[in-house]
């Protein structure tokens, strides 16, 4: 039975913060096909085109027929706990400072055995299932869970590690006069957040739902306008210390490509938002994120980016849109590298049109403000770095690693190919 | 073809001399480069021999980076005709020795140098085990990175959970052993262990305890491997190479290690030897974890699979009891130097047999066993070794 944390104390500025020090980040190239499925939380092995055989480690070649067709399956996660182990002792300092640390050897049902970390749980010799999770230093392990939930069983310190559990943590939503920010508000408030900053640009001019904002236990409006610099510094200057989540949820979006804009006003304003806001609160920002990133319970666990899937391939109807997509999606990337040596997850959370005025000519499906928002709570439970929510984004994006010219030619439908 | 068993040559004509061990230390400021030309020129000057007598050299060591024994033959003035690198860790005696004997046998050389050789420094363990394979770094050492301390805590806990085995059991491997290192004076290991002081160690990785775990020293090991008649013309104590086996990667298909690749192959190394376990005078197993002597009891012949515990808890394996075993202390008493590791047990083996061991000599010993295991890839040991000499005893 897993303890529940209990809210962390107020931290004592006296003490020194503790540095992050990550587990061994080297791996093969091959490897990284595992860190590539855990960013969506995938359970992912190769499997020989050939001969069908599952390979655990990763490899270069079949170890049963040397084929070199070795693509990555989703795999059955079943599998039994036939022997483990507690370090206590190791010669790496991340599980120097957290042992002790639960690892065992999982014979999976679909094959092979595997070496995985094992929450504290899961029973001796028992039926576990297996998930692929990013650990601290962003590469791709297998984690073991019970067969079926336990109670606390999020607050199971190994599980921590690779989690962004809202629980206890202190998160700033970017943009409160976004028709996101309520839904957003809520599903931290729901999630045990303890504080909830929302960044209010042009608090004079009135909103409709500030007062729902205002309802919501633990939220604090502060003033944050992304496109002005002060305005960002100003804001980290007060509450960068304690910002352990942060959701980048300002998007400036219209309508319209290049030819039927006369001008270039909206695609300045979309770059100040979607892009230049991004780098602004990285840099305000980013700096003491990465440097909490093993700050306790309430450490700076995430920084998350909702970006439009269009960012992946453009949309000409929002095509100047898109453009700003991109390039804060390229800048996300960026922004990852740079957050990894702190141990802080960027999340990004890829979304086709949504439910809000500036969509409103399109037609459905169109993810809701409330679908956006329990899409974002659940992938930092599950320590996720990809999410595409709703089923515009999850059919472009299987076009688009299915082919990615094919799929530009048909965005250039009129109706984006029925994207 | 596996299985097949058409019969192999012997190694008649070719022994092994020259036993040389320099003492170990638990850091050292030194290379591998120093601790192997140590052990080198002690084998040599032993055999009263030069360098420029050597024509075979053979080397293991996971410390020589950025070189290899191409680099060492030139650093050390050797000009071999033959040449060899093993990087099979603890079974890399008996590749050694059978290689070496081939070659020998065949006249591609006269002498053959084998020496192992490992250096400690401060920090050096660590950056060994976060690269030490591939698939380590990519599916071990990121759980936990307990190194080989936590891959063998699985095995073990898994070998308990089989057969019955206690921790108990494996204490009598690792008392004995730290009884019969009292009697090696170059061991690392100088204070007696009782049974329980080794219960009450404290944990390292569960169930794996203190003082199941190996000591990382430096240290080097050597020994020649020549023409019977040259030998006897140096007038050289000798050991005969009776039979030698090898295998790698064995029952890939097993979900986790509960036997070594001598399971395969141990029916050919006796009758090769042309004899049964029980002509052994003393055993020589490979012991970085007790787990693993205890399977190599069972996977040797010496019990049957999972009579493990009962063995030892039925045998005395001191010096002096009825199943002499890892008679200088082993790597659990005597040191872990890398790839000497490898090494240790061929090298007391021959001292054994031809009654040079001296205050860990076992009494009348002519036959010994000596198996090396090495390589934990990834989840289990890949490289399997056994060979068994004879010598003229005392």
């Amino acid at each position: 039975m897993t303890d529940a944390i209990l809210p962390p104390p107020k931290k004592d500025p006296q003490k020194r913060t503790r540095t992050q020090t990550l587990p061994s980040g080297l791996r093969s190239r091959a490897a990284l096909g595992l860190t590539a499925a855990a960013a969506e939380g995938r359970f992912m092995l190769q499997v020989c085109g050939e001969c069908g055989a599952l390979q655990y480690p990763p490899r270069d070649a079949c170890s049963t027929c040397l084929s070199t067709d070795l693509p990555w399956r989703d795999i059955d996660p079943a599998g039994e706990l036939i022997a483990e182990t507690t370090v206590r002792t190791s010669t790496n300092t991340y599980f120097r400072e957290r042992t002790p640390w639960r690892v065992g050897t999982v014979r999976l049902d679909a094959g092979p055995s595997v070496m995985c970390h094992v929450h504290g749980d899961v029973p001796r010799g028992g039926r576990v299932r297996i998930i692929n999770r990013l650990d601290k230093s962003g590469q791709g392990v297998l984690y073991v869970l019970p067969p079926e939930g336990t109670p606390n069983m999020e607050d199971d310190p190994q599980l921590r590690e690779i989690t962004a559990d809202p629980k206890f943590r202190r998160v700033l939503i970017t943009d409160a006069r976004s028709e996101n920010a309520v839904a957003l508000a809520e599903a931290f408030a729901k999630a045990g957040a303890s504080i909830i900053f929302i960044g209010e640009p042009e608090g004079w001019r009135p909103y409709p739902h500030r007062a729902a904002l205002e309802a919501i236990p633990n939220v604090q409006i502060v003033p944050l306008d992304v496109t002005d610099t002060a305005s960002v510094a100003e804001l980290a200057g007060e509450i960068g210390g304690k910002t352990d989540i942060l959701v980048n949820n300002a998007r400036f979006v219209r309508p319209g490509g290049i030819m039927d804009r006369g001008d270039t006003v909206f695609a300045r304003d979309e770059m100040e938002v979607n892009y230049l806001g991004l780098m602004r609160l990285a840099q305000s920002f980013g700096p003491a994120m990465r440097g909490r990133g093993a700050d306790g319970d309430n450490s700076a666990a995430a920084w998350v980016n909702i970006l439009s899937v269009y960012a992946y391939s453009n949309m000409p109807a929002f095509g100047a849109f898109s453009a700003s997509s991109a390039a804060a999606y390229s800048l996300s990337q960026c922004l990852r590298a740079e957050m990894r040596p702190g141990g802080v997850r960027v999340m990004n959370v890829y979304t086709g049109p949504t439910d809000d005025a500036w969509h409103q000519p399109l037609p459905p499906p169109k993810v809701a403000p409330a679908a956006l928002a329990r899409a974002i709570v659940s992938g930092l439970k599950d320590g996720l770095e990809d999410v595409f929510v709703g089923d515009v984004a999850k059919d472009l994006i299987e076009r688009w690693r299915t082919g990615a010219k094919v799929l530009e030619r048909e965005m250039s439908e009129t109706d984006g190919g029925g994207a | 073809m596996a299985g097949r068993t058409s019969r192999r040559m012997g190694y008649e004509g070719v022994v092994l001399a020259a036993p040389a061990t320099t003492p170990y230390q638990r850091f050292s400021k030194e290379t591998a480069h120093w601790w192997i030309a140590r052990a080198l020129r002690q084998s040599l000057q032993s055999a009263g021999l030069s360098p420029r007598d050597v024509d075979g050299f053979s080397v293991s060591s996971f410390t020589l980076f950025p070189d290899t024994a191409v680099g060492l033959t030139q650093h050390l003035g050797l000009t071999p005709r033959w040449l060899d690198h093993i990087p099979m860790g603890g079974a890399s005696g008996g590749v050694a020795l059978r290689r070496a004997a081939r070659a020998v046998q065949a006249g591609d050389a006269d002498i053959v140098a084998c020496v192992a050789g490992d250096t400690n420094h401060v920090d050096s363990f660590r950056r060994m085990l976060s690269s030490f394979s591939r698939f380590a770094q990519d599916a071990s050492y990121p759980y936990g990175a307990g190194g080989p301390n936590a891959c063998f805590a699985l095995l073990t806990d898994h070998y308990m959970s089989a057969y019955g085995a206690t921790r108990e059991d494996f204490g009598r491997i690792c008392v004995a052993q730290r009884d019969n290192a009292l009697q090696n004076p170059h061991a690392v290991m100088k204070k007696p262990l009782t049974m329980d002081q080794y219960l009450g160690a404290r944990m390292v990785s569960d169930p794996i305890a203190l003082f199941d775990c190996v000591m990382p020293v430096s240290g080097a090991e050597a020994f020649l491997v020549m023409r019977e008649e040259d030998a006897r013309a140096a007038g050289l104590p000798y050991a005969h190479i009776r039979g030698s086996i090898e295998r790698h990667n064995a029952f890939p298909e097993d979900p986790i290690q509960m036997r070594g690749g001598w399971a395969m192959d141990i029916d050919e190394l006796y009758a090769m030897a042309d004899a049964r376990p029980d002509d052994m005078d003393l055993l020589q197993t490979y012991d970085d974890y007790p787990v693993i002597s205890m399977m190599q009891f069972e996977d040797l012949g010496f019990c049957k699979k999972g009579d493990g515990p009962t063995f030892v808890r039925e045998r005395d394996l001191t010096i002096a009891g009825d199943f002499p075993h890892n008679t200088s202390g082993g790597q659990l008493s005597a040191g872990q130097a890398g790839a000497a590791g490898g090494f240790i047990g061929m090298v007391e083996a021959i001292r054994q047999v031809t009654g040079t061991a001296g205050p860990t000599q076992v009494e009348g010993a002519r036959t010994a066993m000596v198996s090396g295991f090495g390589m934990i890839n990834y989840d289990r040991g890949v490289c399997s070794s056994a060979a068994i000499i004879s010598g003229a005893g005392t």
